[in-house]
């Protein structure tokens, strides 16, 4: 099966370039071909997804080497090396399974320059399924920064009414993070003299080098997650953002930063990455309260779930770096899962906001009346927002919280709090947009769901519940890689 | 040696030289330059570049000029990008009214010059070269002759490149008072003894010099200027060709005659490319004029070069001669999309100019949206892959801090090229642009698409041509 990791990788190009085709026979913008280039990238993502479930389906579970690997001499001493192992895996999968979601979340939601938008999510999913399987760092880091390009223009363009602010905010802030990562980069391999990731995870740096490693790949990785204090672009992007690229950002490009820390962080700088330990636990319970708090204060329910999404975060960086097996497992469930509802949670607020156009929670009210399906869908993600047992939000928390409790008592007593106001937050909210009665004129004629939306949320709703009874789903397949990683975590730290 | 080998060391620029002088007298007699006279000026540089590849390697003319890999590396990288301005430039004019055959004779006059910039053996060869390019381009920038602003753009970049070329000779005069010779290998011998201070203080000002010629800090003030008057397709033309020449001299003069005081000249060039990037990206904020923008994105990016060079080894080399190459497709490519572009016959160089340009030509703003993102270094984009060489030997050199404030100098820059990309791609169109000039809008898609994806093939020939042109310069 070599090869397949490229063909799902450059597969949504092929829609690219359909799309272009179209455009150049067509009379381009005319409403009969965008209609067409709708299905193009649908049709596109969803043969993306197919492939990517084969290669799944191929995926050998009971090892933890790379898998399906793939290497060719570039210049300049580089490789093209593609792989995947159990840590990575499923975020393809992920990737692939979001992004028909979020091509017919917008179907009707994007009314101009609707190629141009279709492109660029399609080079998007490109890009991060790249990032995934790059096992080459500079490759990795060519994927990782192009990823900034169709995300700034997907806010620039179909954004709300401060679009450019966050389009520049989202850009410049991950590019400084970026940066130091391409310095630290560029010293890997001039120490190592390689640019393979597979090998880098074998080299032992010395102790003094491994700090600034790690603090450079730390800079990119904490803006990218995002960790609290850099957290403050998110809320802004999410906010400006049209509802796919909410739902692009937080169910997957968020997870580029976990995944970095888990691929570099803990096996290149395992001595770095201990004696920070402490750092990074004390800033993911500050992110887990305060921005949970924060979040509760929210009068906009996109930036509501923003904040929420940081909180949840903090539970990833916890779990990562609490350096055994539940805690990895458990970051790993955390953020397929988070993937999986927050996308859903922007999908509904897109859904009220395709009506009325506009998030204030104040303006909703009484939303079950006149929508009951949607109050429904609303709640399983809201309880799966929460962590509900039953839902997969449970899953990620209960272990990420058991690995942080083995690493740091204290640590994971405060962070339980966040479950709490997590409660608050995200119940106060449903109950303000969905119970009472309508009081707002505006709302009398609003429509529940129709089909196509009934259509998009359904594999969200039965991933949700899948994934929360049977979390071995996600377990079987990182296991081995998870096993791998905290035994030579371990072996690195002397404990 | 004996002359007719000599001769045959120099055979590039005798095609050149010949070449000017009878496209001078065919200019002449015809005093309109048409399709054919372009043509062959043309073909008198490309038969320059071939004759730099396939002739013989070694010192002439009493160690005056070297022919080696480096020399031929450049020279192929500087006849291109000047074959390029031809046709760019030609046509541009002639639809101004001014169809004067000088154009191409000039270009060819100034890749001579450059040639013998990369070829430079000892002062004399240094400073001929240096000359020649510097009067053609002064020339050149001054002859759009009714637009007054290209006039005084011609005039100070004239007035400034004099006090830089005297900087330069006061330089060298104090170099050969102190070494006894002009060339640069019994200079190396003399440094290598122990270089005195006096050497060192000649080496100053030559650095001074040829820090003017590639408009490094703190020696760009002329840059914006002359960037925003001369008529756009020269600034393309004098964004990349003469910036090559003269870093590879810099590497020339550094490397061949100064190698033993790399520990001196390193310090000063460190410094050097710090200040033109700070320069170059803070300054470039306060821009609304493209060419001045550019300018300043130019000043940044020679900082970046700069770097490479002051790694002091090979691999330093390498990054610089690989960065000015991918950098050259850049600028010309940007250039060439600005001479492309006009509203109602009147050109388009604010950045509120370029207001929905996608909308209007879809193909020269998406070349414009590459060049920039190149030039902000992103990649997959050529400029990421100059910048990497850079860093790389940066930061192998043990530059590392250096490289990660030029790196966070490279964020800040990106501001202004994001600015432009948000013009063009956010902002309602401005109204309807003119049919941009064919040949023009070919060369700026055609560098475009070297820029993406055409370079991740290209860099697997550039990356060895270079290294081997590195190898001839003499530091480890």
């Amino acid at each position: 099966m070599t090869g397949i990791l490229s063909l799902i990788t450059y597969a949504p190009l092929a829609g690219v370039l359909a799309i272009l085709a179209l455009r150049a026979t067509a009379s381009a913008g005319g409403p009969k071909s965008a209609e067409t280039a709708k299905w193009i990238a649908f049709v596109t993502t969803l043969a993306t997804f197919a492939l990517s479930l084969v290669m799944l389906a191929q995926f050998d579970r009971t090892t933890a080497d790379f898998q399906f690997v793939e290497d060719f001499a570039w210049f300049g001493g580089l490789h093209y090396r593609m792989g995947v192992d159990g840590i990575s895996v499923l975020f393809v999968v992920l990737t692939a399974f979001l992004m028909p979601l979020c091509i017919a979340a917008s179907w009707r939601s994007i009314e101009t320059r609707i190629e141009e938008y279709l492109i660029a999510f399609l080079v998007l999913e490109t890009l991060v399924i790249g990032v995934f399987c790059a096992l080459d760092l500079i490759l990795f880091y060519v994927f990782f920064e192009f990823g900034l390009v169709p995300m700034f223009l997907i806010i620039g363009i179909w954004g709300g009414k401060n679009r450019v602010y966050a389009a520049f905010k989202f850009f410049l802030y991950t590019l400084l993070g970026s940066v130091l990562m391409l310095a630290a980069v560029l010293a890997m391999i001039g120490i190592t003299g390689t640019s393979s990731i597979p090998e880098l995870m074998t080299y032992e740096f010395g102790q003094g080098v491994q700090i600034w490693l790690w603090l450079a790949f730390f800079a990119s990785f904490a803006v990218k997650m995002p960790m609290w204090p850099v957290h403050t672009w998110l809320p802004d992007a999410h906010v400006e953002a049209p509802t796919a690229g909410s739902v692009i950002l937080a169910g997957i490009l968020l997870k580029m930063g976990g995944y970095g820390f888990m691929r570099f962080s803990l096996p290149m700088f395992p001595d770095a990455s201990a004696y920070f330990t402490p750092l990074v636990f004390a800033m993911s319970v500050i992110a887990i309260v305060y921005t949970s708090l924060v979040a509760f204060r929210q009068t906009d329910i996109k930036k509501l779930i923003a904040y929420s999404s940081v909180a949840h975060m903090g539970f990833v960086t916890l779990g990562i770096f609490s350096g055994n097996a539940q805690g990895e497992q458990g970051a790993i469930f955390q953020m397929v899962s988070h993937g999986v509802i927050s996308g859903a949670l922007f999908l509904c607020v897109g859904v009220v906001y395709d009506r009325m156009h506009t998030r204030e929670i104040a303006f909703y009210g009484g939303l079950v009346n006149r929508m009951p399906w949607y109050a429904a869908v609303f709640l399983l993600f809201t309880m799966g927002n929460v962590g509900l047992p039953g839902t997969s939000g449970f899953v990620g928390e209960i272990l990420t919280m058991t690995g942080a409790y083995e690493a740091s008592t204290w640590a994971a007593i405060v962070a339980a709090t966040g479950v709490i106001l997590s409660a608050v937050y995200a119940l106060s909210l449903y109950r303000r947009v969905v119970f009472g009665e309508i009081t707002n004129p505006a709302l009398a004629q609003i429509t529940d769901l129709d089909w196509r939306e009934v259509a998009i949320f359904a594999p969200l709703i039965l991933g949700t519940l899948y994934l929360g009874v049977y979390p071995a789903a996600v377990f079987d397949f990182t296991q081995a890689s998870v096993d791998n990683l905290v035994a030579v975590y371990r072996a690195a730290i002397g404990g | 040696m004996n002359f007719s080998a000599d001769l045959s060391l120099a055979l590039p620029e005798v095609i050149l030289a010949g070449g000017a002088l009878l496209l001078l007298v065919w200019g002449a007699f015809q005093s309109r330059a048409n399709a054919v006279f372009t043509l062959a000026a043309v073909a008198v540089l490309a038969a320059a570049a071939v004759a730099a590849v396939v002739g013989p390697v070694g010192r002439g003319f009493a160690g005056g000029l070297v022919a080696d890999a480096a020399s031929s590396f450049a020279k192929v990288a500087i006849y291109a990008a000047s074959a390029i301005a031809i046709p760019l430039g030609q046509p541009w004019f002639r639809r101004r009214g001014i169809n004067n055959f000088e154009f191409p004779v000039l270009i060819v006059l100034a890749a001579l010059g450059m040639g013998m910039m990369a070829s430079a053996g000892d002062l004399i060869s240094l400073y001929v070269g240096v000359e020649l390019h510097s009067l053609a381009l002064y020339v050149m920038a001054a002859m759009h002759r009714d637009d007054a602003k290209a006039s005084e753009a011609g005039l100070k970049y004239f007035v400034l490149g004099a006090l830089s070329s005297g900087l330069l000779l006061y330089g060298a005069s104090l170099i050969y008072g102190f070494a006894g010779s002009t060339r640069f290998d019994v200079i190396a011998q003399t440094v290598s003894d122990g270089a005195g201070v006096g050497i060192l203080f000649g080496l100053v000002f030559l650095i001074c010099g040829l820090a003017f010629k590639v408009s490094a800090a703190p020696f760009h003030m002329w840059t914006p200027d002359v960037y925003e008057g001369a008529p756009t397709p020269v600034v393309a033309f004098f964004g990349a060709a003469p910036k090559m020449a003269a870093m590879v001299l810099f590497a020339r003069v550094l490397a061949d005659g100064f190698g033993g005081a790399a520990e001196q000249w390193r310090q000063i060039l460190v410094i050097v490319a710090l200040l033109s990037v700070a320069v170059g990206a803070f300054a470039g904020l306060a821009q609304s004029n493209l060419k001045r923008l550019w300018a300043y994105s130019s000043i940044a990016n020679i900082g970046y070069a700069v770097l490479g060079l002051a790694a002091g080894d090979a691999a330093g080399v390498q990054a610089m001669l690989v960065f000015m190459v991918l950098y050259m497709v850049d600028v010309t490519g940007f250039f060439a999309c600005l001479a492309a572009l006009s509203r109602e016959g009147r050109p388009m160089e604010t950045i509120s100019d370029m207001a929905g340009l996608v909308k209007e030509r879809p193909g020269i703003a998406l070349a414009m949206t590459a060049f920039s993102l190149s030039a902000l270094g992103l990649p997959p984009f050529s400029g990421f892959w100059a910048k990497f060489y850079v860093f790389k030997a940066a930061i192998g050199a043990g530059l590392g801090v250096a490289a990660v404030i030029a790196l966070v100098g490279s964020v800040v820059a990106a501001f202004y090229y994001l600015r432009l990309i948000k013009v063009m791609w956010f902002d309602a169109a401005a109204g309807a642009v003119d049919k941009p000039a064919p040949e023009a809008r070919i060369i700026a898609v055609a560098l475009a698409l070297f820029t993406f994806p055409v370079v991740l093939v290209a860099l697997a020939f550039i990356d060895p041509l270079a290294a081997a042109a590195a190898a001839a310069f003499g530091l480890a």
